[in-house]
């Protein structure tokens, strides 16, 4: 629905390929002009996160008082994350193990069926193959938002929406995941060993798992990771398709939060959405520093480690 | 290649089509044919019998009313949804009915929203079940909202007669008086503004809700709806009472352009840059958790008249609580808004801060006499109650008033951003709601 | 689009050996099938559906009736339409390039080894790719504020008068700061991942050649990625023809400079939950739709075909 369609380039892998490399001819002088230009880059980057952790610390009064780049008086940081948790009898929480259960499904299902489809698309000839991908990239440029409706009315006949299946199944569908384990497996396996297998009689099943599966392991960290991100953040679907507050994902509730500030006898709760908002990027972030080396490794697999 | 991918389209053209079915004529059902009458023992043996109500509803004080049903009728579960609201909410029920299916059998519905979901029979009328006989117990403009001839779709839940809140502390610091008529207004938002450029009397950045009662206060008519017909005009006496002073504040700058409902909003509320609010009576409780830092600071005032000493007000916002006419449990659901909206469930939303529609309440002593700690122990209600009974009820909003709204600062937006003024921009605001009548079938004028 | 190629083709170096066609059968539909039965599901079915829908019109009086292809006339003649799209296509040709070039120049700096703290760089960068597109709104629409916002301090701190960032001559640059500020390390991870692998026989023939690093970079490495350029870029596109999280996050603050009919999207978006207009939406949607693919696909053309 947004830029987020966007999607890891081609990487190229086949680590049998290459040797070793120096970064650049010569040994590269390092150079403070282009850190300081690039400091300047993570400033730009920063400056809206240092923000939201600096309200995090207010209450709604003092929201109100300060300026918004600055603490106020008051450090309300625990009392607010505590607030979080507790508001409507801790309803937080709840949104929080929706969007778990809604990564583990959604994300899980779209990298396993992105990794089979990707393979199918590197390793067999199969009709229609070529016509696959033509759809898929045409679908893709429809836009999302007036697939809605009729989206909405279809899962309505199916009796799904409302519940988890209605956020999870179109979850299941990263087109930009089957193009990067296209790419991937294309490169990570070597048709030969295939072949080889096949020599010996297996079955295309007992191939796929004990051949290709490990090559592709980089491969499946990085599309999971960006599938996780999508789940995570996803917003405009599930506003569609549920109602019943319990199985809302945290953007969606959020979003609620800082409605209810729009309402009239409504509780305004800024400093809650704030730090809700805080709470919701954290965990991603802190995916994505711990398992650092997998997906850059998964991205530029085959490339040798520094 | 081309054949086979035209024959996966043609495949899964044949799914879908299965799939879908018939939802494309979904709505429309049989709730425009006579209704049976529902007597009131009915509706007691249903009590009795138990089920379960979904209601969608963002209402907060709702919460304590469902409880106290529940624990008055025990067999009876009311599943109180209420977690959005707006446009938001509007979404889901109408989508809710395109479907069939999921659609609550008790939702909140603002006045203004009404006019549509009545026209394509969407709504149960309520007079079988003897929601005609309440019509008494009502203020005018509420009732007004709601029934249609003999018919009912809802009953009022709250009211929202207009106000004035101002900022004492400010007023005070300036040595201004408190208008008590739009000229008077113009005249101090200059004083305020000049005595300090940081101050605005109010803030305004096109906001369709505040516009229309702003008209209908100074007595223009701009819908007129019969049935399917339809007519609107901005170009009446009334308008342009409005919009010789409201163009003056534009155009001297006499309005801050913080747009309302944001956190910016409730900043300038809560440090004296906005110093009065023209609103409806629901406020004080979005004061109270949204302002805290200004608490004392406030009070209110009766809404300024066009012309000194004329009694005049306006409705802005309310909302009522309809039973879709593809809900179920039909008498469990009329029983459960019976109750919130006219029975005991008032008193309790009115201690939590909501706003009756209700006669007996708005004239109760109790009510009247309430002091508002965070208006300084201003008995606020009495000015609010005399508002309400100062409505005129002859304003109508239009069948697809919703859509309107939508596209309100499309139109009249422009009068605030650019040399646009503001009859333009109601005329182009006019046309934009015409077209779309038209486009849906209305006979307009 | 059937001639699409597996995106390898962009780099003919490394293109895997091709399948071999004895070996044609149905047994790849078994790995492919699931993904084709939900893509089905949740995304052409709607399709399909929505150009049932565009054939159709619906009203609020007078029901629902076969009207042909009136809503595509319609659309054709519709400013309301084309000024959106006019809108988006600015925005591409200005926001994208922005957007890729300072992703690019990140990437190569880090790529150039002449860094300190690179890890450091690369993955704060890279940080606001996990922040929701409403968390990301949200703060960026305060910073905006002239009162309040960071405008605002500046403005007082330093006695100027900047520019309202939410006026309607410059939300849509306020706009494309907010996409910039969400995708520009995502861009520049891909890259600078591209970057990483190019080969160092490369190199070594340009250190031979007594090459500088500005030749380095235009001659070799450049080229090298000129895969990952045309798919971010292409990527970028769809991106941008269905431009509607942020300005529809955004509106609240802004309700006057942008309108409802801002981003085709947007405007599809409010046609059917505004105006309860499902049908001429579906229109307007699958309209833009081949829009969106006929660029997309000429980029690519253009882009391999300079690469070959």
């Amino acid at each position: 629905m947004t830029t987020s369609v966007a999607t890891p380039a081609p990487t190229k892998s086949a680590p049998r390929l290459r040797s070793p490399r120096r970064h650049t001819p010569g040994k590269p002088r390092r150079s403070k002009l282009l850190t300081a230009l690039m400091a300047l880059m993570v400033l730009y980057t920063v400056v809206p996160l240092i923000w939201l952790v600096i309200n995090s610390t207010k209450t709604q009064a003092g929201l109100g008082d300060s300026n918004g780049l600055w603490f106020a008086g008051d450090f309300a940081f625990w009392d607010n994350i505590r607030d979080t948790f507790t508001y409507h009898d801790g309803i937080f929480g709840r949104w929080l193990l929706n969007t778990l259960l809604y990564v583990v499904l959604g994300a899980g299902g779209a990298t396993l069926l992105a990794v089979l489809g990707g393979y199918a698309l590197a390793k067999f000839d199969f009709p229609g193959k070529r016509a696959i991908f033509a759809v898929v990239i045409g679908a893709v440029a429809v836009p999302g938002t007036a697939l809605a409706v009729p989206t909405f009315l279809m899962f309505s006949k199916m009796g799904l929406t409302d519940t988890p299946w209605a956020v999870i199944i179109p979850s299941l569908v990263s087109p930009f995941g089957l193009y990067l384990m296209w790419v991937f497996a294309a490169e990570a396996i070597p048709t030969e060993l295939l072949e080889a297998a096949r020599m010996d009689g297996a079955s295309e099943v007992r191939t796929f798992f004990q051949v290709s599966l490990p090559l592709l392991a980089p491969g499946i960290v990085t599309v999971l990771l960006f599938t996780t991100v999508a789940t995570w953040n996803n917003y405009f679907l599930p506003l569609i398709m549920l109602k019943d507050p319990n199985w809302y994902p945290l953007t969606l509730g959020l979003s609620s939060w800082s409605a209810q500030a729009q309402t009239i006898g409504g509780d305004v709760i800024f400093n809650l959405v704030i730090t809700g908002s805080l709470l919701t990027i954290v965990p991603l972030i802190a995916v994505f520093l711990l398992l650092q080396k997998y997906w850059q490794s998964g991205l530029a697999a085959g490339s040798v480690k520094e | 290649m081309r054949r086979t991918t035209s024959r996966i389209l043609r495949g899964l053209a044949l799914v879908s089509a299965l799939a879908l079915g018939a939802t494309a004529c979904g709505s429309s059902d049989d709730s425009g044919s006579e209704q049976k009458q529902v007597s009131a023992a009915d509706i007691q043996a249903a009590l009795k019998k138990g089920g379960t109500v979904n209601v969608w509803a963002w209402e907060p004080t709702l919460k304590t009313v469902a409880a106290d049903f529940e624990k008055k009728y025990p067999k009876v579960k009311i599943n109180l949804v209420s977690e959005r609201s707006g446009d938001k909410h509007y979404t889901a029920v109408s989508n809710a009915i395109s479907a069939g299916k999921g659609v609550p059998d008790v939702a909140q519905i603002e006045y203004f929203a009404l006019g549509q979901y009545s026209l394509t029979k969407g709504l149960t009328d309520l007079a079988p079940f003897g929601a005609d006989k309440l019509a008494s117990k009502y203020t005018p403009g509420p009732w007004n909202a709601v029934s249609d001839g003999d018919k009912v779709y809802g009953l009022p839940m709250d009211s929202g007669p207009m106000a004035m809140f101002y900022n004492k502390k400010v007023f005070d610091k300036y040595k201004i008086a408190v208008p008590t008529t739009w000229d008077e207004y113009l005249e101090a938002a200059r004083k305020l503004h000049k005595a300090d450029p940081k101050v605005f009397i109010a803030n305004d950045a096109g906001d369709a809700g505040f516009t229309t009662s702003m008209l209908w206060q100074a007595g223009s008519r701009p819908y007129k709806v019969d049935g399917t017909k339809v007519s609107i005009n901005f170009d009446d006496a009334g308008a342009k009472k409005y919009e010789a002073v409201w163009q003056k504040m534009i155009d001297e700058k006499l309005v801050s352009p913080i747009t309302g409902w944001t956190d910016d909003w409730y900043k300038g509320l809560g440090d004296g840059s906005i110093a009065t609010l023209t609103t409806g009576a629901w406020m004080p409780a979005n004061f109270t958790t949204g302002v805290p830092n200004a608490a004392g600071d406030w009070r209110a005032a009766p809404m300024p008249a066009w012309t000194k000493g004329e009694k005049a007000s306006a409705e802005n916002g309310g909302s009522s609580l309809v039973l879709p006419a593809l809900g179920k449990n039909k008498e469990l659901a009329y029983a459960f808004v019976e109750y919130a909206n006219s029975g005991d469930g008032v008193a309790t939303r009115v201690s939590e801060g909501a706003f009756p529609a209700t006669k007996a309440e708005l004239e109760s002593p109790a009510f009247q006499s309430k002091k508002f700690e965070y208006f300084g122990g201003q008995e606020a209600n009495k000015i609010f109650a005399e508002s309400a009974a100062n409505v005129a009820s002859d304003w109508s909003y239009l069948p697809f008033q919703q859509y309107a709204n939508s596209i309100f600062n499309d139109t009249v937006g422009k009068a605030y951003v650019s040399s646009t003024t503001l009859a333009q921009g109601l005329k182009a605001w006019q046309d934009a709601s015409i077209k779309y009548g038209k486009e849906q079938g209305f006979t307009v004028e | 689009m059937t001639t699409l190629q597996p995106p390898a083709a962009a780099q003919p170096r490394s293109a895997p050996p091709p399948a071999r066609k004895d070996r044609r059968s149905w047994t790849g539909w078994g790995f492919i099938g699931p993904f084709v039965a939900v893509f089905a599901l949740v995304f052409l079915a709607p399709i399909v559906y929505s150009v049932y829908l565009s054939l159709y019109r619906n009203q609020l009086i007078g029901g629902n009736q076969f009207v042909g292809l009136d809503n595509y006339t319609q659309a054709f003649k519709d400013e309301q339409f084309w000024d959106s799209v006019g809108r988006v296509g600015l925005f591409l040709v200005i926001q994208v390039p922005i957007m890729l070039g300072i992703a690019l120049l990140v990437a190569l700096a880090l790529d150039s080894g002449r860094l300190y703290g690179k890890s450091f760089f690369r993955i704060t960068i890279f940080l606001p790719y996990a922040v929701p597109a409403v968390v990301a709104t949200l703060m960026w629409g305060f910073m905006y504020g002239t009162k309040y916002g960071l405008v605002g301090d500046i403005n007082s701190a330093f006695g100027v008068t900047l520019p309202n960032l939410l006026s309607p001559d410059w939300v849509l640059a306020s706009i494309g700061n907010i996409v910039t500020w969400e995708f520009v390390g995502y861009n520049m991870l891909i890259f600078y991942s591209a970057l990483r692998v190019v080969p160092s026989s490369l190199y070594e023939a340009a250190e031979i050649d007594g090459a500088g690093q500005l030749r380095v970079i235009t001659s070799i490495k450049l080229p090298a990625i000129r895969g990952a350029i045309v798919i971010a870029t292409i990527f970028s596109i769809i991106g941008s023809f269905q431009l509607f999280n942020e300005p529809s996050i955004l509106r609240p603050l802004a309700l006057n400079s942008i309108t409802t009919d801002y981003t085709p999207n947007f405007y599809t978006y409010s046609l059917s939950f505004n105006g309860q207009q499902h049908n001429y939406s579906a229109t307007v949607a699958i309209i833009m739709g081949v829009i969106t693919m006929v660029v997309a696909y000429v980029v690519q053309l253009r882009g391999m075909r300079k690469g070959a």
